[in-house]
């Protein structure tokens, strides 16, 4: 369990985290959602040490991260795909983690298959690595003591759609087996399909916590009509709150009442269901409202 | 809210050892010879040392050939390389972002900080080793009258302070920079301008030996003892230019956030 207590980080004059709490539980996968720049790559590195807080303190399972003996031994962390010596094969850059940590080295072997590196692709210098097998390789470090815990900073990045399915089923497999598994992105899209727990930060401020689920019932209506300014107006006009999401309108109401909205006003409706997947992305605009860089981000 | 497997909230620590110090220094030697910049600097170390030992026995005066033109002719090229080995012992970890692995890996900074300085005398006596036996093999070759001439266990133990030293300032001065081109630059400019410099300016000619290193350094080169202000000025120097320095860089890779 990762228990992150009121944790504030500023540089000058600039917040970068503000008295963020939120805690990721063991047996899930707990999605670190925001936008680029939003402190989630901040917050996991308190998490690790490599940034000191300003105030506030991370408990991984109850201790502070540096106070564990050998601490990938329960820790797996990928922070950043592109922290390597990149003159190093991405087989030595296994090795010597697993020397430093005092894994045998036929964990390096076991864990290039795992993460679908080639005999001959661990043998070439990670200079010559495309994005997606760097964060396999990263993936690959991050496991290597076994851990209970893992704390991923974007992992699906760069990886092809197989790449993330293959992440997908892994990650499922690990909370499965009641680890811990925290993984940031700004892809919302991302995070619905994997995680079981959502935490929600922008400007450094944690917006919303919870399950996914209690995103998925209760979130209104989806709704698509030819007329669509008509509806939003008629909708608006009975006291209803609609937000325009991807697919069409959400609204905060239940179908049965948006449907007799439209049927007054003789709209024509193409689509109208509850909205599920909407839920998310809707939250997501609402709690980032006025940042016009969201909307770009939030597919 | 159904859990799957239930685990103990807290993690149990208690079956995992620490990390060793000397794997620590293991894989600190390990980095210095898989990147192909480390391998060639420890290779031309090797081969130029060699060179410069088999240049002498080929081309010097047969009366010059014996153990402590040998010596000194392999010491020149080595004192030279190896503050570049110290300073790449860092930066190859800083410049190229690795340090957030190791330090992800190994949260004690410190423990970090002192492998590497072990590492890096580990190498300057190594480099120490093979300037010996291959004077010696240089010297028994030649087979000259009088060939050890008087070399002392005592010279040894100089020569291995100096060549110890010159590894000890790159490392320094890699951790004041975190930068291969500029601690290397400054390493071999900042002394020679402020040798210049002391050299100039009259009032400073009597500090000299106190505040450069360079000259402080010289009686380590000769056969006869230090006297106690020589050691004195040694000890000055080596605090301006090696403990100044690793102090100022250590203070702040302890503290820094490692990006």
């Amino acid at each position: 369990m990762i228990e992150v207590e009121t944790v504030s980080k500023t540089y000058g004059s600039f917040t970068a985290l503000d008295q963020v709490s939120f805690r990721a539980r063991q047996g899930r996968v707990t999605g670190f959602l925001g936008p680029n720049g939003a402190g989630k790559s901040t917050t996991m590195r308190v998490m690790v040490g490599l940034t000191p807080p300003t105030s506030g303190k991370v408990t991984i399972g109850g201790h502070r991260y540096a106070d564990l003996p050998n601490p990938a031994r329960h820790v797996g962390t990928l922070l950043d795909a592109s922290a390597q010596h990149a003159g190093r094969t991405g087989r030595e850059i296994l090795a010597l983690g697993a020397t430093t940590i005092g894994v045998p080295t036929t964990k390096v072997d076991e864990l290039l298959a795992l993460v679908g590196l080639s005999a001959k692709e661990a043998k070439r210098r990670v200079r010559h690595y495309s994005l997606g097998m760097r964060q396999r390789l990263g993936i690959a470090h991050a496991l290597l003591g076994d851990p209970s815990v893992l704390i991923l900073d974007e992992p699906v990045n760069g990886l092809d759609p197989a790449g993330i399915h293959w992440m997908r089923v892994m990650l499922r497999e690990y909370a499965g087996r009641g680890c811990t598994v925290l993984l940031s992105s700004h892809l919302l899209h991302e995070v619905e399909m994997i995680a079981d727990d959502i935490v929600l930060i922008d400007h450094g401020r944690i917006l919303w916590q919870g399950e996914k689920n209690d995103l998925l019932s209760g979130q209104g209506t989806v709704v698509r009509a030819v007329e669509t300014d008509a509806l939003q107006q008629a909708l608006t006009a009975d006291g209803l709150s609609v937000t325009a999401a991807a697919e069409g309108l959400h609204v905060q109401a239940e179908t049965l009442r948006v449907g007799t909205v439209a049927a007054r006003h003789g709209i024509t409706l193409v689509e109208l269901r509850p909205a599920q997947g909407a839920g998310l992305e809707a939250l997501f605009l609402q709690l980032t409202a006025g940042r016009p860089n969201v909307a770009g981000i939030a597919s | 809210m159904s859990e799957t497997i239930q685990r103990p909230e807290t993690l149990d620590i208690s079956g995992t050892p620490a990390i060793p110090f000397y794997r620590l220094v293991e894989v600190e030697l390990r980095k210095m010879t898989d990147t192909r910049s480390g391998k060639w600097l420890l290779i031309v170390i090797a081969v130029i040392t060699a060179l410069a030992v088999g240049l002498v026995l080929a081309f010097a005066q047969p009366q010059d050939k014996v153990f402590e033109t040998f010596i000194g002719i392999a010491a020149t090229p080595q004192g030279f390389l190896l503050p570049v080995l110290g300073v790449l012992l860092v930066t190859s970890e800083w410049g190229e972002r690795a340090g957030m692995t190791t330090f992800t890996l190994v949260p004690q900074r410190s423990r970090i900080l002192l492998a590497k300085i072990t590492a890096a005398v580990l190498f300057g006596l190594a480099a120490i080793a093979l300037a010996l036996i291959v004077a010696a093999l240089a010297t028994l070759l030649a087979n000259q009258p009088d060939r050890w001439g008087g070399y002392e266990i005592g010279d040894v133990g100089k020569f291995a302070l100096l060549q110890t030293m010159g590894i000890l300032q790159g490392l320094a001065f890699g951790m004041l920079f975190l930068n291969s081109a500029a601690a290397i630059v400054t390493y071999y400019v900042v002394p020679i301008a402020f040798s210049v410099v002391t050299g100039v300016v009259e009032q400073l000619q009597d500090l000299q030996p106190w505040l450069d290193l360079n000259t402080s350094q010289q009686p380590l080169f000769g056969g006869e003892r230090l006297t106690g202000q020589e050691w004195a000025q040694l000890a000055t120097g080596t605090l301006i230019w090696i403990v100044v320095p690793l102090t100022v860089g250590a203070w702040r890779m302890l503290r820094a956030e490692v990006k």
